[in-house]
């Protein structure tokens, strides 16, 4: 049995596209963002409505590859397929959409997606190690703010940014909240719940009802957890997934896990808890742009190189939630955090001493016996009779 | 009390029966078309034993494992294969499974799996691929590996398994050598599970279990890739089917 509230959370994706249908009518400006580095404050200063594009269904990918490469990672076809025929709402009505240089896939589709719809790159340095990336980081924030001033006829201030800067640390603080609620043991929500929560607030037109909702949703988990009532039973494995962003149509190897037996307790992807460990520094004396970009470039993405935050947080994440095993998800075609498992393995087995598997698969229904068979193994990999033979 | 573990892979059903500590049984036929024919078809014949499956203890692995409706109890062909090399071995080992659609890499330590590999789902390196090629130069897996050993070392550079077959046919047509052919294709195979196996990490002994155990020419070939001579079993083709018996006893 899964809490109520979460009725009300899958509902948000039919009350959002209406929500974002009315704004744009009321002459409400909206900013369309794919990517965790996407500074959120800087649309919602400049009043408009920030939203995360669609990308996670498998649905728009056969329009996609008239014009993309067939071998290309599934995320990037199908946020093209949903721009060019028009099945998402969020990317029908966004007035500017921002970019950025995260993969070479993403840019060079950018270039493309740039045709259809006013597009702001931010060129995101390939290091977080290095005074200079820093620096030409803030820079890009200023370009983007400047960008959205001039195209959206608005002034940027500072007490504005001060708010949205406030807003989303809220937003991230409840978000954290609720993630962490699952590192009780046994889990209170299910990983697929997790995921949805965490996946659909991207969507949310109003920032102040989503954080209300997802609040309640903690008072309803934790009501539950003073009856005893969980997700799972004790003897669940708990698993703690990292990789490729999922949501709602690219849940296949949560799932796989989930049905299998497993719970996913933790989810350290862009769509679930890396987002949200690090928050945007409030202090009144900082440089808002220094601030801001501070925040999003400690984003732990295997485009970074190298990327070892990555691995400092998987560490803590396993530790917090004290998970009995790690699935790396990796798109097909996701060159970056592909190459980037073989270290994940390393430091899972030898530094975490953890039992670890990557899934490389795509959105495609193609290969479920095959997830369905290393998800199942790896499991029955964690069991550990007190005899071995 | 009968043990019984039936491998219902994608090519062959392999079963095998324990009687207390003693295996007893063991036999395969094609999977055929559907698995609920092939798990009656089982039955039948182990009736036909005295061994009553209602007295018994059944688990299920490979593929068709969801097609038995008398097991007791699924487990996947990974988990299988390594309790039932480690039955046949006496000890741990890296496993390799080559099977019909999948190859597998499986680490065993103290008789357990402790991590394993698979090929994504592509055909490249499986034993289906080997089916393909032997088809279209028209020998069997058998002759095939035998021609090889007599081969100049050339190589088939695709990686996908339908234009791996075009390259054949083209090779066949330029007048290349039908042992060099075969060599090539053999070389696809061990090349790919010598790169598996490395990138999973190996052990001291390599152990090979599924159809091509029989095949001492491949065994031969797979050896010289990955240099190393690597260990099997007359029975080692019943690696799952004996894992999944012996498992039962922990129902």
């Amino acid at each position: 049995m899964r809490p109520q509230i979460m009725e009300e959370v899958e509902g948000l994706r039919g009350i959002n596209s209406v929500k974002i249908k009315e704004a744009h009518e009321a002459g409400k400006k909206v900013v369309g963002m794919y990517c965790v580095f996407s500074p959120s404050e800087i649309a919602l200063a400049a009043d408009a409505i920030s939203v995360t594009l669609c990308g996670t269904a498998q649905g728009p990918i056969e329009d996609a590859e008239k014009e993309l490469p067939r071998n290309l990672c599934p995320l990037i076809k199908s946020s093209y397929g949903f721009a060019i025929t028009d099945k998402c709402p969020y990317f029908y009505f966004s007035d500017v959409l921002l970019a950025e240089t995260t993969c070479d896939g993403k840019k060079k589709m950018y270039e493309l997606m740039g045709k259809i719809k006013p597009m702001h790159i931010m060129n995101l340095p390939q290091t977080a190690n290095d005074e200079d990336s820093l620096e030409s980081w803030k820079k890009e924030m200023v370009k983007f703010k400047n960008f959205l001033e001039e195209k959206l006829e608005v002034e940027i201030t500072d007490e504005n940014l001060r708010d949205a800067i406030k807003l989303m640390n809220r937003e991230r603080n409840a978000m954290k909240k609720l993630h962490k609620l699952n590192a009780h043991k046994p889990a209170p929500l299910s990983g697929m719940d997790m995921m949805l929560a965490q996946w659909l607030k991207g969507f949310n037109v109003d920032k102040e009802a989503g954080i209300d909702l997802i609040e309640r949703l903690i008072a309803e988990v934790e009501e539950r957890m003073a009856k005893g009532i969980y997700a799972f039973d004790e003897t669940a494995p708990r698993i703690l997934l990292t990789g490729c962003p999922i949501g709602s149509g690219s849940e296949k190897v949560l799932k796989a896990l989930e049905e299998a037996g497993a719970s996913v307790v933790a989810l350290e992807n862009c769509t679930g808890y890396k987002g949200l460990d690090v928050l945007v520094d409030e202090d009144e004396n900082k440089d808002l742009m220094l601030a801001l970009a501070e925040k999003y470039l400690s984003t732990p993405c295997s485009c970074m190189t190298n990327n070892n935050s990555r691995l400092d947080l998987i560490g803590r994440l396993a530790k917090e939630y004290d998970v009995d095993g790690v699935v790396d998800l990796t798109w097909q075609a996701c060159h970056t955090y592909n190459i980037e498992s073989f270290t994940v393995k390393k430091f899972v087995q030898e530094e975490l001493d953890l039992p670890f598997i990557q899934i490389e698969t795509d959105y495609s229904d193609s290969d479920t016996g095959q997830v369905k068979v290393r998800v199942e193994a790896f499991l029955e990999t964690l069991e550990r009779p007190a005899t071995a033979k | 009390m009968h043990y019984i573990g039936i491998d219902i892979g994608s090519t062959a059903a392999k079963v095998s029966v324990f009687e207390d500590d003693n295996l007893i049984e063991n036999f395969t036929m094609p999977t055929g078309w559907s698995s609920i024919e092939t798990s009656k078809v089982i039955k039948e014949r182990l009736e036909e034993k005295n061994i009553v499956i209602d007295e018994s203890k059944v688990i299920a692995t490979g593929y068709g494992r969801i097609s038995v409706p008398y097991a007791n109890k699924t487990i996947t062909e990974i988990t299988c294969h390594g309790k039932g090399t480690y039955y046949l071995l006496g000890k741990d080992s890296t496993v390799i499974d080559i099977g019909g659609q999948d190859t597998k890499i499986i680490t065993l330590d103290k008789g357990r799996v402790t991590n394993f590999t698979m090929n994504d789902k592509c055909a490249a390196g499986t034993g289906r691929f080997l089916e393909l090629m032997a088809n279209t130069l028209g020998v069997s897996i058998d002759e095939l590996s035998n021609m090889a050993l007599s081969g100049e070392d050339i190589n088939i550079t695709s990686m996908c398994t339908v234009f791996a077959e075009s390259e054949v046919i083209s090779l066949i047509g330029s007048g290349t050598k039908r042992e060099s052919i075969a060599r090539g294709i053999i070389n696809s195979i061990t090349g790919r599970v010598y790169a598996m196996l490395h990138k999973h990490g190996t052990s001291d002994t390599i152990f090979l279990t599924g159809g091509l155990c029989e095949v001492e020419p491949f065994i031969k070939l797979l050896s010289e890739k990955l240099q190393i001579q690597v260990k099997t079993d007359s029975l080692a083709r019943y690696a799952g089917s004996i894992g999944a018996a012996l498992l039962t006893k922990e129902l």
